[in-house]
C-alpha cells in the first residue's frame, strides 16, 4: 500500500529532486537543520554529476563531521583531528590523477590544524579543502573556537569572548587567500536555495580546477550553523548567523585564478 | 653479489627505499638522521623510480601523510629520531587502528627532552608497548649493521603488508651514522596502480561501481564493536608472536652466562665476549631482531643451561622488563648500561656481569 502510493509520488512526471545516489541511505548524524548535511550532498552532487565516483578520495576530520564517510559515498578516509590536509597530501602526491578533498570544522582546521592546514595551501597541493566554519566546537558540546565572534557565548566563553585574554576571531581564509598556493578561495554559506547553488558553483570550480591539472590549492569556506552549539532553533539559528556571522565572515570570492579579489 | 658500497646507516636506509620500490617518503630533518633526507634528495628518486619525496612541515605532518598515502594502498615510509618519533605517536596510534602497512625508522639520541644526538636505546619502551594511546603494537627489528638498515627496508614492509601494521626500525646514532660496507639488493619495481588496486582491495583507490565504498578509519563510537576491533589486532598480535620472532644467537652452544642485547648494545657485547672467554668465562650472546615480537621462547629455553642474565642496553633498563618477564625468578637476570648518549664499552659490560651476576 505504502509502496504504492510512494511509486505514485515519485513517478517520473512528479519527480522535483533526487538524492545523489553517491549520498548513502544512512541517516545523516546531524542535528535538525545543521549546515553539514547540505554541505555534504553539494559536494557529493558535484561529483556525481561530473561523473568522478571512482577518481574522489575524500578526508574527513574529527569533528561532528567526523562520520561523513558513513554518508558520502565514495572512498574516505578519517584524520586525526587537524590532520586532513597532511592525509589528503600524502595521498594525493602519490595518486595525482585522483580528485581529493578534506572536509574539516573550524576547530579542525584553524586551531589544531593550523600547521597542516597553512602549509599545505602554502606548498599549493593540489587538493580542495572545504571548510564548515560555525564558530564553535559543535562536536564536543559548544566550547570556543578560533573562529568564535568577540562577545560571543559558549561554553568556555559563558560571558562572551573576551579578545584580551582569548585572542581574535581568526580569518583563516583571507590567511589562506594570501599563500601564493592557492589558486581559488570563496567563502559560501547554504542557507537558502540561492546559496547552495552559488556554493555548489564553487565547489564544481574547485574540482575542475584540479581535474584541470592546475596547479595550486582550492579552498571554500562555508559559514554555517550550529543551532545546538549557539542554543537556538534551526531558523533563528540562521537568522542569527545571516545577522552576526556574515558582517564579519563576508560572503564571495576573496581569490580567483591566484589573484586576490579586490 | 649485488652492489658493495661503503655508506653511513641513515644512507643506507635512504638507497634501500628506492631500491625497494617505495612510492613516498615524507620526513622532517632531525639530528642524527638528515642524511636520510638529504641522501634521498641527491639521489632525484622522481627520477630514479617515481619516488615521491617530501620534507614536511613537522613530524606530526610527515606521519600523517604516511597515514594517507598509506591508506591509499601505497609503499610509504618516514624516518626521524627520539623527539620527533614522539611527535608521531598520534599519528602511529591512528595508523595501528586504522591497521595500515607503513614503515617508520627512529634513529634514537639520548633524551628525556632534547637530550643529546648521541646514540641511545632508551625508546625501547615506547617502541616496544605501543608509544601513543590505545591498546596497540608495531612490529619492531631492530638492526646492527649498516648492512641490516639497509635489508630491514624490504623486511619491515614484507612485515608491515603481511599484517597490515605499520613496522618500526629501531636503530640509533652510532648506527646511523657510522660507516661500513653494504651489499645493495637490485632495486625491485615499484608497483603499478592495477597491483595496488589488486594487493590492496581495502584502500581507498577511488570507488568503482564494481564494490562498496572503502573506509579507512580508526572509530568504532560503540564500544561493543570497538572492543571486537581490539580483540582482532589482539588475534594478530598473537600470530606475530608465533610467526616473527627473529634473533641470533653467538656462542651459546656452551655459554653458561648470556647477554641479551640488541643494534649497538650487541655488537660490543660481542666484544665483551671475546675479552671474556680469553679469562675462560663461557659467555654467549642472545640478539634479539625482534623487539616485538620479543624471543621470549627462546630465552626461556636456554634457561636451564644457564647461571644468570645480564641485559645490556644504553638505557636505564628498559628491554631487562621482557627479559626478567621471559626469565622469572629461575635465574638471576640484571641490567647493565650507560644513560644518556653514552656508549658503555665492552670492559665495562665484562666488569658488570662480574659484579651483578657472577659475584652476585
Ligand atoms: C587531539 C584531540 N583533541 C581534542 C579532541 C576533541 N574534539 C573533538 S571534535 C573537537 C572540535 C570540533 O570542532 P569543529 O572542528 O569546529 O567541528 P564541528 O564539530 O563544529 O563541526 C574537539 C576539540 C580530539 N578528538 N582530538
Ligand atoms: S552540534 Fe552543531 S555542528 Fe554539530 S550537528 Fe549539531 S548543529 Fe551541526
Amino acid at each position: 500500500m505504502r509502496d504504492e502510493m510512494l511509486k505514485d509520488i515519485i513517478s517520473e512526471e512528479n519527480l522535483v529532486y533526487k538524492k545523489t545516489d553517491l549520498m548513502t541511505d544512512n541517516v545523516l548524524s546531524y542535528c535538525p537543520g545543521c549546515g553539514h548535511g547540505t554541505a555534504h550532498r553539494i559536494i557529493m552532487e558535484v561529483v556525481d554529476e561530473m561523473g568522478l565516483q571512482e577518481e574522489t578520495i575524500g578526508i574527513a576530520p574529527v569533528g561532528c563531521s567526523v562520520l561523513a564517510y558513513e554518508f558520502m559515498n565514495i572512498d574516505m578516509q578519517q584524520a586525526a583531528h587537524g590532520r586532513a590536509p597532511a592525509l589528503a597530501t600524502g595521498i594525493k602526491k602519490t595518486w595525482p590523477e585522483k580528485f581529493v578533498f578534506t572536509y574539516q570544522g573550524d576547530g579542525d582546521l584553524a586551531a589544531i590544524g593550523t600547521a597542516e592546514t597553512l602549509h599545505a595551501c602554502n606548498r599549493g597541493e593540489n587538493i580542495l579543502i572545504v571548510f564548515i566554519n560555525n564558530g564553535i566546537y559543535g562536536m564536543t558540546g559548544g566550547q570556543m573556537a578560533p573562529t568564535t565572534l568577540s562577545g560571543m557565548k559558549t561554553s568556555t566563553t559563558p560571558f562572551g569572548r573576551d579578545t584580551a585574554l582569548m585572542g581574535n576571531p581568526l580569518k583563516i581564509t583571507e590567511l589562506v587567500a594570501e599563500l601564493p598556493g592557492t589558486q581559488f578561495v570563496t567563502r559560501q554559506a547554504v542557507h537558502t536555495p540561492a546559496a547552495v547553488r552559488k556554493a555548489k558553483k564553487a565547489i564544481k570550480k574547485s574540482i575542475e580546477l584540479q581535474r584541470s591539472g592546475n596547479s595550486g590549492t582550492t579552498f571554500v569556506e562555508i559559514v554555517s550553523n550550529c543551532n545546538s552549539g549557539w542554543k537556538l532553533p534551526p531558523v533563528q539559528a540562521n537568522k542569527w548567523m545571516v545577522e552576526n556571522m556574515f558582517p564579519f565572515y563576508p560572503l564571495g570570492d576573496i581569490k580567483v585564478n591566484g589573484e586576490l579579489v579586490k | 653479489m649485488g652492489e658493495l658500497k661503503l655508506m653511513k646507516g641513515n644512507e643506507a636506509i635512504a638507497e634501500a627505499a628506492i631500491r625497494a620500490g617505495v612510492d613516498a617518503y615524507f620526513g622532517y630533518p632531525i639530528t642524527p638522521q638528515s642524511e636520510v633526507i638529504e641522501y634521498l634528495s641527491s639521489q632525484k628518486p622522481e627520477e630514479r623510480t617515481g619516488m615521491v619525496l617530501l620534507q614536511a612541515e613537522s613530524e606530526v605532518a610527515s606521519i600523517n601523510m604516511v597515514y594517507g598515502a598509506a591508506g591509499s594502498g601505497k609503499k610509504v615510509m618516514t624516518t626521524s629520531s627520539s623527539p620527533g618519533i614522539s611527535l608521531m605517536q598520534e599519528g602511529l596510534s591512528y595508523i595501528a587502528g586504522a591497521e595500515l602497512p607503513c614503515v617508520v625508522a627512529n634513529v634514537v639520541r639520548g633524551g628525556p627532552g632534547l637530550g643529546t644526538i648521541q646514540p641511545s636505546q632508551a625508546d625501547y619502551f615506547q617502541a616496544t608497548k605501543g608509544g601513543g594511546h590505545g591498546d596497540y603494537k608495531l612490529i619492531v627489528l631492530a638492526p646492527a649493521s649498516v648492512q641490516e638498515m639497509a635489508d630491514f627496508i624490504p623486511l619491515a614492509f614484507d612485515l608491515a603488508f603481511k599484517y597490515r601494521n605499520p613496522a618500526l626500525i629501531l636503530s640509533d646514532g652510532m648506527i646511523g651514522q657510522m660507516m661500513e660496507k653494504v651489499e645493495l639488493f637490485d632495486q625491485v619495481p615499484r608497483r603499478t596502480e592495477e597491483e595496488i588496486k589488486k594487493t590492496c582491495p581495502w584502500a581507498t583507490t577511488g570507488k568503482p561501481k564494481t564494490r562498496e565504498r572503502n573506509i579507512i578509519t580508526s572509530l568504532y563510537l560503540d564500544p561493543g564493536t570497538q572492543e571486537q576491533h581490539n580483540y582482532k589486532l589482539q588475534k594478530k598480535y598473537r600470530k606475530m608472536e608465533e610467526d616473527e620472532i627473529r634473533y641470533e644467537k653467538i656462542e651459546c652452544d656452551d655459554a653458561e652466562y648470556l647477554f641479551v642485547a640488541y643494534g649497538s648494545s650487541a655488537r660490543i657485547a660481542q666484544k665483551a665476549i671475546q675479552l671474556g672467554r680469553k679469562k675462560g668465562m663461557k659467555i654467549g650472546l642472545l640478539r634479539p631482531i625482534t623487539l616485538y615480537p620479543f624471543p621470549v621462547p627462546q630465552i626461556r629455553e636456554m634457561i636451564p643451561r644457564l647461571k644468570g642474565i645480564l641485559s645490556v642496553e644504553m638505557s636505564a633498563g628498559q628491554m631487562i622488563e621482557d627479559v626478567r618477564l621471559a626469565v622469572g625468578d629461575k635465574i638471576p637476570a640484571e641490567h647493565f648500561g650507560r644513560l644518556g648518549g653514552i656508549i658503555h664499552s665492552p670492559t665495562e659490560i665484562l666488569e658488570a656481569l662480574e659484579q651483578k651476576i657472577i659475584g652476585g
